[in-house]
């Protein structure tokens, strides 16, 4: 079977998106507004202490308050249901009890302590407010370091230690490489905590179905599939008597895709109480409790040697995991991604990296768009300008002679992963040619001369994406997430439906998987029906993540689609008498082109489910009109991009302007190039926050001051520049319809860009950026300190 | 804090009667007493605009305002404009440009966007920028946003964008 589709009308093409409407209209359907009958509303008294002895709980008054149905604490879950963990392969490894309310003991400001259920939600938090608790307060770390390091107190007082994850990764001489380099660069760099802040903060709502006795949880969820089957396990249910349904899912980056004590609870509460019963975070609520991103600290030196090549990387990196290793992902995924992609695009002939990851009494840490990525490329292309600026090589050809060149591909890293043939160079020299370079270096000069701080900054990336089977999504995880698939059936009415397990967070999924079945089978988009989102409609997935669902479930919609068409025309050509290659298939009908003979999908629906007396027997016993195909990319494959921007500084407000931004970038083939761009520019505005406003700051004693949306900024549209994405297809995927994933790259490649340039602004202070968010007060610190040392 | 009482909301263009605890927020009042979930609830302190709506014509927080302050104004939702089976011209905007993803932000730049357009003037990108700042949007990078204001305004006002 070849997945080449012969003249695709569809893939490729700027389609209008199928979901539009709805959301256009208000007429979506997020976890918040379902409104189930008699719907209870459950509020949640979070930890005030970042780590504490619980001594007493009273719940009394908080019972008696008007309209409370239940309150429950800890101790009353744990009796009822079994703790997860997120286990790991990996040797070492210190999982975390995870219980939906905290027992004994808070770990972190925002950790769930009681649940109040009631008939509103106004009411519900009036009884909140009864609540009393009593804590004893432990000393509570909040530094990586000191937590590494610390005799006492320790967050999981079992594992003797709040050392969590502790690895090596080696490849090549590293000792000798540095040992005889003609220059060593290094730095430590760090790359702050920060959280993704969809827009949409978590909600969840457990509809209870009083006639089958059975749970549909509408979850504001990434991973309806991973969701399910871990409330299954929690709660010991069937497959069947738990539903995940998440329809329309307000934005994701990662920061929906583990599972949530929320999830648990107002579950649990359902079939306790046999009611609907639904939760709605407040944005405080989710700017704490909310998985938070990045937090690491990294020592990295890069040897070279007399003409500029890289011999060899050696980093130290420690990963900040907040209290607990999360499900599935663990408390190794961030961390552990930054030591895999630290050699980057890049030839590096030896490499190191150790990593260690502690627990701290902050926020869990998660998954964030581009997972250790946007960290991994700001610490690898600021050593690489500043090894560009020791030789006085452009920091353009310096990146050209390192990067990994169109020949020698496949490449396996120092880490081990091994890129496939993707556009390295091609993606370089095109970002360069749209911003146009040359005359840019000279329009930056001519700025510096007048004493102006612009700069240009360059970052080059590579990133696995569509992981298959036999690449982790994060190493040592629990469950393996390889394979996704795709349920394509032509019913009664002619009408084509395609179902799949991937859920859409804004990606705009329906579109592009219709435009596939469109191609394969011969229909219009519009004219495809998509289920997703919906456990119960298929038999295994797990979700949207990790650049994943176009390359995953495309492929498995080819394959599917595929199957369907070849059925579709076997009874087409019975029922019109010819050979099935005369046949030809446009926009629902097939139709023999030497003859006039046409039959509309809807003749063939009914002739095939009801007129069966027109096939004959042996035909009719194998004809249906539907096929399940299941994809495995196996390693996945590689998507591969150059961005470039031009800051310019305030010198008397030290505000950072970003002006102009290329990303150029090679994802394979493109199915709906209005998408692809929206994705890019999407990545790069949360990248471009990173880079300069984004912080979750926490005081020492662990309570978090960036609770607000007020505090904790993300980019509006004054802030971020009109960004221009452009697209190349170098060399032919060797995914199933040629796609590399993309939903991430923008992210990866933003922070880096934008640190670079600031560095190339400020490069007369010869000023490393070395810590993000570049803020205001950062760089007025960095260039006070630089004056006063020239002075 | 159980006194309710009974308010009119005069909402796209219908009178509707409902029963509110002064403490109500606007925007639960539409959701939960109404069934208009198209006005999303993003923060809850007035500051990603996902719950904008026009009172008067004009742009506000829905999470801001009371309930019982709303009665006696008139007040226009997303579901006041088109249907998704006849999108309003603005709407088709934001559909040909790809100026949404999630579609979370998406009914608040819509409201403030309508406030905009209503105002028949030309505008600069930068104009239409700052105009936006009060609506957060995490998908898009904003582009496409503008670009779908900047020619709906074009197309409306007479002048280029």
């Amino acid at each position: 079977m070849t997945f080449e589709v012969m003249r695709p009308k569809y893939v490729g093409a700027r389609v209008q998106r199928k979901e539009d409407p709805r959301l256009l209209s208000g007429s979506g359907r997020y976890a918040a507004d379902v409104q189930p009958t008699r719907a209870l509303h459950v509020a949640i008294l979070r930890s005030d202490y970042a780590h504490a002895l619980i001594r007493s709980i009273n719940l009394d008054l908080a019972r008696a308050m008007p309209g409370v149905i239940d309150v429950i604490d800890g101790e009353a879950l744990a009796s009822e249901l079994k703790p997860l963990y997120a286990t790991s392969r990996m040797p070492g490894y210190k999982p975390t009890a995870l219980w939906p309310l905290a027992r004994d003991r808070v770990r972190y400001v925002g950790e769930p302590v009681v649940a109040v259920v009631a008939t509103d939600r106004y009411l519900a938090e009036d009884a909140r407010a009864a609540i009393q608790i009593e804590y004893a307060a432990l000393p509570a770390v909040t530094d990586a370091n000191l937590s590494l390091t610390a005799q006492s107190d320790f967050l999981h007082p079992e594992h003797g230690s709040n050392l969590l994850v502790s690895r090596n990764f080696s490849r090549g001489n590293i000792e000798q490489a540095i040992s005889e380099a003609f220059r060593v660069v290094s730095g430590q760099y760090r790359f702050t905590r920060t959280t993704p802040v969809a827009i949409e903060p978590r909600a969840y709502t457990a509809e209870w179905d009083r006639r089958l006795a059975r749970l549909t949880l509408h979850s504001a969820t990434q991973a309806p599939g991973i969701i399910r089957d871990a409330l299954a396990e929690v709660l010991e249910l069937n497959g069947p008597s738990i539903r995940v349904l998440a329809a329309d899912v307000g934005g994701g980056f990662g920061g929906k895709v583990s599972l949530y004590p929320e999830e648990v609870i107002v579950c649990f509460l359902a079939q306790k109480l046999t009611r609907s019963v639904k939760y709605v975070s407040d944005r405080q609520e989710d700017l704490i409790s909310t998985t938070q991103a990045f937090d690491q600290t990294v020592k990295a030196e890069m040897a070279l040697d007399s003409s500029g090549r890289i011999l060899g990387i050696r980093a130290s990196i420690l990963g900040d995991a907040g209290a607990y290793s999360i499900y599935p992902w663990t408390a190794a995924l961030e961390p552990m991604q930054i030591a895999g992609f630290l050699p980057g695009p890049y030839q590096v002939p030896s490499y190191e990296a150790d990593v260690q990851v502690v627990a701290t009494n902050k926020t869990p840490s998660g998954p964030y768009r581009g997972v250790g990525r946007p960290g991994a490329c700001f610490i690898l292309e600021r050593l690489i300008d500043k090894a560009a600026k020791e030789f006085g090589i452009d920091p353009l050809e310096f990146r050209r002679k390192n990067l990994v060149q169109p020949d020698q591909f496949p490449y396996k890293t120092g880490s081990g992963i091994v890129w496939d043939k993707s556009g390295f160079i091609e993606c370089l020299d095109l970002a360069a040619e749209v911003i146009d370079y040359t005359t840019l270096k000279d329009n930056r000069d001519a700025a510096k001369a007048a004493g102006r701080w612009f700069g240009i900054g360059i970052a080059s990336y590579a990133e696995l994406t569509g992981l298959g089977s036999r690449m982790s999504a994060a190493p040592g995880m629990p469950i393996n997430t390889g394979t996704e698939s795709a349920s394509v059936e032509i019913d009664a009415t002619g009408s084509v439906i395609a179902t799949f397990g991937t859920a859409s967070i804004g990606q705009g999924l329906e579109t592009t998987l219709a435009q596939i079945v469109a191609d394969e089978i011969g229909v219009r988009p519009e004219d495809v029906t998509i289920v997703h989102g919906d456990s119960a409609a298929i038999t295994h997935s797990t979700g949207s993540y990790a650049s994943r669902s176009t390359v995953l479930a495309g492929g498995a919609a080819h394959k599917a689609g595929k199957e369907v068409r070849e059925k579709l025309l076997k009874a087409a050509g019975f029922l019109m008498d010819c050979e099935l290659l005369e046949l030809e298939i446009e926009d629902g009908v097939v139709r023999q082109p030497a003859t006039n003979k046409v039959l509309s999908f809807k003749d063939i629906g009914r002739a095939v489910y009801s007129e069966m007396g027109r096939f004959p027997l042996a035909l009719r016993q194998e004809l249906d009109l539907r096929a399940t195909s299941f994809y495995d990319p196996e390693f996945g494959t590689t998507t591969s991009a150059t961005h470039i921007a031009t800051v310019d500084i305030d010198p008397e407000t030290f505000e950072v302007r970003v002006l102009r931004y290329v990303a150029a970038e090679d994802c394979g083939r493109v199915i709906n190039p209005q998408i692809v761009e929206g994705q890019v520019q999407g990545g790069v505005a949360q990248g471009i926050g990173v880079a300069l406003m984004e912080e979750v700051i926490h005081d020492p004693q662990g309570q978090i001051f960036t609770a607000s949306l007020v505090d904790y900024l993300v980019p509006s549209a004054a802030e971020v520049p009109s960004i221009e994405a452009v697209h190349l297809e170098a060399f032919a995927a060797g995914t199933i319809g040629g796609y590399r994933g993309m939903g991430e790259g923008g992210t990866i490649g933003a922070p880096a860009a934008v640190a670079n340039a600031i560095a190339d602004a400020l490069s007369h202070l010869n000023i490393d950026i070395t810590e993000l968010p570049a803020t205001p007060e950062r760089l007025f610190r960095l260039v006070t300190t630089a004056n006063q040392e020239k002075a | 804090m159980l006194n309710r009482r009974t308010i009119t909301l005069n909402v796209n263009g219908e009178a509707h009667e409902l029963e509110v605890e002064p403490r109500h927020l606007l925007a639960d009042a539409l959701r939960e007493g109404l069934g208009l979930t198209g006005t999303h609830i993003g923060c809850e302190h007035g500051v990603c605009g996902a719950c904008t709506i026009l009172l008067d014509g004009e742009s506000i927080r829905s999470c801001l305002l009371l309930a019982v302050q709303a009665e006696g104004h008139e007040i226009t939702t997303v579901e006041g404009l088109g249907d998704s089976n006849h999108l309003n011209f603005l709407q088709q905007k934001f559909r040909e440009h790809h100026a949404l993803q999630c579609g979370f932000c998406t009914p608040g730049m819509l409201m403030t966007a309508t406030e905009l357009l209503n105002q028949r003037t030309s505008l600069t990108e930068r104009d239409i920028r700052d105009a936006l700042s009060g609506n957060l949007c995490r998908c898009t990078g904003y582009d496409h946003i503008i670009a779908a204001i900047s020619e709906a305004i074009a197309e409306t006002s007479g002048a280029g964008p």
